[in-house]
């Protein structure tokens, strides 16, 4: 279970964040939403801890290893254009390496196993500055799989992928949530996707979480149109809310 | 868990064979040239075999004399040896710089022990007239001057990489500042203080390169020890400290490391330019970003390719020569713009 308990988080004064408190139950996919600025990305990042914070963010009751209990797969990664895609995702094995240690067979398998759950085998020596927004992007996914952590962080996993590469990517997730027993917290722009794939959703907004539930009981027209402010219409296809926009103007 | 089949060539984050045979060939062939060649017309055949009877179990006449045979071991040997070792320091600290700092342009001297020496050697000519006092103020100087700009980086509040070079920039241009007054005012010294920026490699015996040892071990070690987590820095300090990796301390060890050994190496050579900024890009170019290709190369690199800068500087204008720091740039820049031009295309 990873819990944050009364996280505060400010940059330069001003507070960003909180305080919040959060519960994701292991194997649970909590879904975070909320318009631009609303803090999901610092929610994140304080678990992770790379974000100074006030409060507790803990694993199964215990302090946080760094890179063991969690894996971060970050909104804007920074990627080496020269480096290749498996020496890239090797490098989520970095916290099982001791300081001086080289990869052994197991290190080299696991990457293999996270490039080829992503459909990565066939760019393995290409370096990441010739790959595509979308290849990029299951590049860094597949680095953060690598990590084996049992906690996985997404921050905007599908935000340059098509539809298609998106639902494929949080399908692989999903999978490996229920065969690796992973809890995941994802955050996401596309309402109708989070909701597909989460559990739950915790809706942010300026800091603080406002709704906190299902996908249909959280997103509703009333809840949606008060923190994103638009024309929104919710609509129900039997398998989940289905969240579209509308037009606040006639034609 | 399923198995997959990973190619034989899997990860290329490693030095391969060849590239190490090269590095390796460079060295043994560019101390081969420097043992043989020099301004005192010993015949070659002669020096290799004075230094084969050396070895254990092998005697072997070179029909040197004397004298020729202690200006082979007493003179062009230790400053081979010495060339090696401060070009093996330079090359591996620019690495290890552009590394931590992230930075291309990152050279052994950014953060001031470049100026830190200069001022150091200045200040021992200026006041002392004693050329003997260079190697120590020279260090000193160096060293006061990084511990200045760490100081004053970690003062600005952030420990970012920018503030520690920005910090280094004004330890610089101050401490050359103060160097220049010096120099003004006292204009005798400016000849021998020019000529030691502009980088020498003369040895009274073997007392530098026993003194440099120690410095260029622990430098190497420490950087070739952290190779790796050079390539997890790549990423950026968030994502590294993600994983993990505890950004300043790495960072921190790796700058103290690379500092001290280039203000030791400085100390006894002079500034020789260029080499810490060359050969690492040099063999990036070549060989591949891995910092696990970079830094041990470098140090082979490094090594040959100021053996044979010394080649040219003893050589060329024999008997007199040339700084040995003049020799690096001059063909040290056209090498690499032809190596950048190769490899980059003619985009």
């Amino acid at each position: 279970m990873i819990s944050w308990s009364h996280v505060e988080v400010a940059y330069g004064g001003r507070r960003v964040l909180g305080p919040v408190s959060v519960e994701v139950r292991d194997g649970e996919w909590l879904g975070l939403i909320g318009p631009n600025g609303a803090g999901k990305t610092t929610f994140i990042k304080a678990a992770v801890g790379v974000a100074s914070h006030t409060g507790t963010v803990s694993f199964g009751g215990r302090r946080r290893r760094r890179g063991l209990d969690v894996a971060w797969m970050p909104q804007r990664p920074h990627l080496p254009e020269e480096m290749g895609v498996a020496d890239y995702v090797m490098l989520g094995r970095t916290p099982h390496l001791g300081l001086l240690a080289a990869e052994s067979k197991r290190d080299v398998d696991s990457v293999y196993r996270a490039l080829e759950k992503l459909d990565l085998l066939g760019f393995a020596r290409r370096p990441l500055g010739t790959l595509s927004g979308g290849e990029a992007q299951r590049a860094v996914l597949a680095r953060a799989i690598a990590q084996e952590a049992p906690v996985l962080l997404l921050d905007e996993p599908t935000a340059s992928l098509d539809i298609g590469h998106a639902v494929e990517v949080l399908d692989v997730v999903d999978q490996l949530r229920k065969t690796e027993g992973l809890t995941v917290v994802s955050a996401a722009h596309d309402l109708t996707l989070s909701a597909r794939f989460s559990d739950r959703l915790v809706l942010l907004s300026a800091g603080e979480v406002v709704a906190d539930g299902r996908p249909e009981v959280v997103l509703t027209e009333e809840t949606l149109r008060a923190h994103y402010g638009a024309g929104i219409r919710v609509m129900d296809d039997g398998d989940g809310p289905i969240v579209v926009p509308s037009r606040t103007q006639e034609r | 868990m399923t198995q997959v089949t990973i190619p034989d060539e899997a990860p290329s984050a490693r030095v391969g064979w060849l590239p190490l045979t090269i590095g390796v060939l460079s060295v043994v062939v560019a101390g081969a040239i420097s043992i043989t060649a020099g301004a005192a017309g010993l015949d070659p055949m002669s020096v290799v075999k004075a230094i084969l009877d050396t070895l254990p179990g092998i005697s072997i006449d070179s029909g040197l004399t004397d004298v020729e045979s202690s200006i082979v071991f007493e003179i062009r040997l230790p400053r081979i040896v010495l060339g090696a070792i401060v070009g093996a320091i330079l090359a591996v600290a620019g690495g290890s710089y552009q590394g931590v700092f992230r930075n291309a342009l990152a050279d052994p001297y950014l953060l001031g022990v470049a100026a830190g020496s200069g001022l150091g050697a200045t200040i021992a000519l200026s006041v002392s007239g004693d050329s003997a006092l260079i190697a120590p103020f020279a260090f000193v100087g160096g060293m006061v001057a990084v511990g200045i700009t760490f100081a004053l980086g970690r003062s600005v509040g952030s420990r970012s990489a920018t503030s520690l070079i920005l910090a280094g920039v004004a330890v610089s241009a101050f401490a050359t500042a103060i160097q220049t007054y010096l120099l003004q005012r006292d204009s005798d010294t400016l000849r021998e203080v020019y000529a030691w920026i502009l980088g020498r490699l003369v040895t009274v015996g073997w007392g530098e390169v026993l003194e440099l040892i120690p410095y260029a071990l622990i430098a190497t070690s420490v950087m070739f020890g952290s190779r790796r987590l050079l390539d997890v820095l790549s990423i950026g300090d968030e994502e590294a400290g993600a994983l993990g990796v505890d950004v300043n301390r790495v960072r921190g060890l790796v700058v103290v490391a690379a500092t001290l050994a280039t203000a030791a190496a400085v100390s006894v050579s002079g500034l020789i330019g260029f080499v810490g900024i060359i050969v690492p890009h040099t063999i990036r170019l070549l060989f591949g970003w891995s910092y696990r290709v970079i830094i041990p190369l470098s140090i082979l690199f490094g090594a040959s390719f100021l053996m044979l800068a010394d080649v040219v500087a003893r050589t060329a204008v024999a008997p007199a020569e040339l700084p040995i720091g003049v020799v690096t740039a001059f063909f040290g820049a056209p090498f690499f713009l032809l190596v950048l031009r190769t490899m980059r295309g003619p985009a």
